[in-house]
């Protein structure tokens, strides 16, 4: 690990003795995993809990004529049969616009389909019985009669004059577009030695979390409460929305969250089937559950990523990059998704491309359009992809129009490690990063001569390796800017409650959410470190809007960052609290005491005066015996949110290895080297194994995953032996590297790492098979590189 | 509908006697029946590997078999794996190295590495990586796995040598 900027300048309340910041340390808990004893959504059962399947539209677009639910009402087992329109009884329908993206419209949509469906997959009908199965085997007697309309599949033609417009009330299928043109572009090109366009293109995808979406909703109607068991990561977000469709207020919803079974961002919104199971249990009265089999899953998850993007970069023959534009259009399916919108990938795109570069001449336009395929919304990493490999592949495509090395290219254009805070040509404003100390240590990493060497060598044996190298920057801490600005009720800051029990340990309550990422973990190591005590005498609570303070979740890379920054300031409060209350015991000051191994000490000799467990007793079951006017306050509460910067950036660079078998197309991933800085590192285990996750789902998208959609719009690989992931044989070690500039915006220092894998790992992969097939005279600029798409490039098919 | 079958069988050591649909799948006889919600459904058609049981000593996906399948056969599932300490060193060596996220794929992994290690107590890397091909984690990359199944290799070997 390299620092580039130590901070703050003294010892901080992270420094302490036994601190367990920058330590690996095992997560707690784990046993509970390990031994198959958790407790995620699909393991929940409640008395009287009932079940449902749902029917699903087969067709991508048409009208619901009729639906006769009369002989699968009379199934063993049946408890009801619940269309769209007698749903909207108890539940309203939703617009997912925000107006911060101005001119976002979109059509108003329902739990279930009223009248029309738009998509394959959307709900018909939520067919509840005693079991799935029995809820399934009634839904294969629901008649619905369907007449099938036109559907809008191909997002290039969407906004043809001769296409059918999804929504009439929107008037045309665009739902947004964001143009924006920064410095003086066309004289760039004008004065650039060398112009290169391509056209780039992504192959749309989802998350496929091993636990599908799953939720159980208990409306007891004797506590007019409802309460939500969810594997969500914004506990919040869902009271907030819940309640304002099902006319209650906040008050009255409860969102439990336990263990979730993967998210990375599938599990960030709001589906119209999960509302659907909200509302269904208000109307009949009971617990009802859903979880979502491996078709649903595919059919209604959320899509990311189908993206088509024209690029354009200038260059000077020294290497400077003069100028980027480019030309983004993409499709996300017939409705902007609620309550994050539909917008926030392309605007991504837009606010990122060229982002590492000091080059000030930009202009970009983005077109988001609706399409009758499955909603696409925010996935692990949202937008970066796109935009770094747009924007590393331009500059590799540059560098070899010019005939120089893509290490020296990149050395030449990235932004100075001295040259901030700046801002880039996008309106970004970046704090403190770091691409060439992290460049220089990649290259170091990976020994770049060496296998430079090595590739030559193996090229005059008809081996064909590449390299890749991808810079990238992160968007991490999202202040209000993210969403509040634009009227989501998406709380953007994050709070923790810590107290100290009756026999000396901690209890924190924080509003951030663990899927795994280790927020429990962080937050422990946190406390126990700031507070003086072990992390095994530290308990910490999360997912329960009945227990823990307000908060956004864990999204956006910003548990760390945000709800960390909110742990340490609550700590150092009740740390004082103690103190204050140990003066008064111990008759000293509290400048003359500490807290370190569970017990408050001598500042000067570290000598033990009073263990925790016993001032714990004397406040809560002796306080007869404090001086008069002493109330000891063994709890404390803060609240945290980034008010400076709107994103606390961070940047890193990956580069991977391969060899490209040139008769049958198929990529070998050799190794992967990835270089970040997110700023302090809490536990470099967990950030390291957040990067390597990040990076194994970009290898992902870059070698395998596409949902593939026919012309009508039928989703023809919605199962996970078409749709291809990433399995352990396939995937190669990854080597992980750290610089670290913390953010000044917190005394943590903290910035988020659960993107940066995902953000740049298909941008060098792709630049690695291109470098790969350089002797060819091959480009190729479309993910998944599938050996149909590569033997096709290269002209072998 | 077709009537329910009586079944025999050993769980985890334990003896059990069911009434199950001939279409019940061993996955959700397991959990939804015995709730031994430990083993996991991920897919329901044999890809993912989250639902991975020993029957008779043998790894099976849960979700591919049907109940009845396993009249008067002995099945183990997480639970009992842990209970006996079978696996307590992968479990130690999985929490070491972080190799589990959101834990869902973890109990079946753990099958997964156990099945390899009593067949190959010094497997290679690669070895490792192909024999765990078959469960399906969205995490951790694999690399933490393949690192945890390989510590817990070499100490096991070294403990018996």
């Amino acid at each position: 690990m390299s620092s580039i900027r130590s901070n703050p300048e003294t010892l901080s309340v992270l420094d302490r003795p036994n601190s367990y910041i920058g330590k690996t340390v095992p997560r707690p808990n784990l046993d509970r995993l390990l031994q198959g004893r958790g407790t995620y959504v699909s393991d929940m059962e409640l008395p009287r809990m009932a079940h449902v399947a749902f029917l699903r539209s087969p067709h991508a677009h048409a009208e619901i004529v009729s639906i006769d639910a009369s002989a699968a009402k009379q199934m063993a087992g049946v408890i009801a049969v619940v269309t769209g329109k007698e749903l909207s009884a108890v539940i309203t329908p939703w617009v997912g616009v925000l107006s911060h993206l101005k001119g976002l419209k979109s059509a108003p949509q329902s739990a279930i389909a009223i009248d029309r469906v738009c998509w394959q997959g959307e709900a018909v009908a939520a067919i509840v019985a005693t079991s799935r199965a029995a809820a399934e085997d009634a839904a294969e007697h629901v008649a619905v009669e369907y007449r099938e309309i036109e559907a809008v599949t191909d997002m290039r033609t969407a906004l043809d004059p001769a296409t059918p417009v999804i929504h009439a009330s929107l008037g045309d299928n665009l739902a947004w577009e964001r143009v924006h043109d920064a410095g003086a572009v066309d004289e760039a090109f004008a004065g650039s030695d060398a112009v290169v366009e391509a056209e780039f293109i992504f192959g749309r995808h989802t998350g496929v979390t091993l636990e599908p979406r799953s939720v159980v909703a208990d409306w007891n109607a004797a506590e007019a409460r409802l309460t939500i068991y969810q594997g969500t990561q914004a506990p919040h977000m869902v009271q907030n929305i819940a309640a304002l469709h099902l006319g209650l207020k906040e008050s009255q919803v409860r969102v439990v969250c336990k263990d979730v079974g993967g998210s990375f961002g599938i599990k960030v919104h709001i589906y119209a089937d999960e509302m659907a199971i909200y509302a269904l249990s208000k109307l009949l009265r009971r617990p009802i559950k859903f979880v979502a089999d491996r078709v649903e899953s595919f059919n209604t998850d959320i899509h990311a990523r189908d993206h088509r993007c024209k690029g354009k970069i200038g260059v000077k023959r020294d290497g400077s990059i003069t100028a980027f534009e480019i030309d983004d259009l993409t499709g996300i399916g017939p409705y902007s998704m609620y309550p994050r919108t539909s917008a926030i990938e392309a605007n991504q795109v837009v606010n990122l491309v060229g982002g590492p570069y000091t080059n000030k001449n930009y202009r970009a336009r983005a077109r988001v359009v609706y399409q009758n395929k499955n909603v696409m919304c925010q996935y692990r990493a949202v937008g970066h992809p796109i935009a770094c490999s747009v924007t590393e592949g331009l500059v590799d495509l540059a560098a070899m129009k010019i005939g120089m090395d893509p290490v020296e290219i990149r050395r030449r254009n990235l932004i100075a490690d001295d040259a901030y805070p700046c801002g880039s040509p996008s309106g970004l404003r970046f704090e403190q990063l770091s691409h060439h100390a992290s460049l220089a240590k990649i290259v170091e990493m990976m020994d770049y001569q060496a296998l430079r060497t090595e590739q030559a060598a193996l090229r005059k044996k008809g081996v064909h390796r590449g390299i890749g190298i991808a810079s990238f920057i992160e968007v991490t801490n999202p202040s209000a800017a993210f969403y509040g600005v634009g009227g989501a009720r998406i709380s953007s800051q994050d709070g923790v409650a810590v107290r100290l029990d009756a026999q000396g340990s901690v209890i924190c309550q924080t509003s951030i959410t663990e899927q795994g990422q280790g927020s429990e973990s962080l937050t422990a190591q946190i406390v126990g470190s700031v507070l003086g005590v072990s992390m095994d005498r530290v308990r910490v609570i999360l997912g329960d809007t009945d227990m823990t303070p307000y908060g956004g979740g864990t999204w956006a890379s910003r548990g760390a960052g945000i709800g960390g920054e909110a742990a340490l300031q609550a700590t150092k409060i009740l740390r004082k609290n103690i103190l204050d209350v140990a003066a008064v015991i111990l008759q000293s000051t509290p400048a003359e005491l500490d807290i370190a191994g569970n017990a408050v000490v001598n500042v000067g000799d570290g000598a033990p005066r009073i263990e925790l467990n016993e001032l714990a007793r004397i406040v809560y079951f002796r306080p007869d015996t404090l001086p008069p006017g002493i109330q000891p306050e063994l709890m404390a509460t803060k609240h945290f949110v980034p008010r400076e910067y709107p994103f606390a950036f961070t940047n890193g660079v990956q580069a991977a290895w391969v060899e490209v078998d040139t008769d049958s197309g198929f990529v070998k991933l050799l190794k992967h080297w990835v270089v970040e800085d997110c700023g302090t590192i809490i536990n470099p285990q967990l950030v390291d194994e957040q990067i390597r996750g990040g990076v194994v789902q970009g290898l992902g998208a870059a070698l395998f995953e596409k949902c593939i959609y026919d012309e009508r719009g039928q989703l023809t690989n919605a199962n996970m032996a078409d749709y291809l992931v990433p399995m352990s044989g396939e995937m190669p070690d990854i080597d992980v590297g750290h610089v670290v500039s913390p953010t000044r915006e917190s005394e943590l220092g903290a910035k988020g790492a659960g993107e940066a894998g995902t953000a740049g790992a298909a941008a060098a992969v792709t630049n690695a098979v291109n470098d790969a097939l350089s002797p060819f005279g091959t480009i190729i600029t479309e993910i998944p590189l599938t050996p149909q798409v590569i033997l096709t490039a290269m002209g072998r098919i | 509908m077709t009537a329910q079958v009586s079944i025999t069988l050993m769980v985890n050591g334990e003896r059990v006697e069911a009434q199950v649909l001939p279409r019940l799948n061993l996955a959700d006889f397991l959990r939804e029946q015995l709730k031994l919600t430990g083993t996991h459904v991920g897919c329901e058609h044999g890809v993912c590997g989250a639902c991975t049981v020993r029957v008779g000593g043998e790894i099976v996906r849960s979700c591919l078999m049907l109940a009845v399948q396993v009249d008067g056969a002995e099945v183990e599932t997480i639970e009992g794996l842990s209970d006996s300490g079978e696996i307590a060193d992968l479990q130690d060596a999985f929490r070491d190295r972080n190799a589990l996220q959101c834990g869902f794929c973890t109990p079946a992994m753990l099958m997964a590495a156990q099945d390899l290690l009593q067949q190959n107590p010094a497997p290679a890397r690669e070895e490792i990586r192909e024999h765990l091909s078959g469960n399906y984690c969205r995490c951790t990359g694999y690399q933490a796995i393949i690192d945890a199944v390989e510590n817990a290799a070499r100490a096991r070997v070294g403990r018996t040598a």
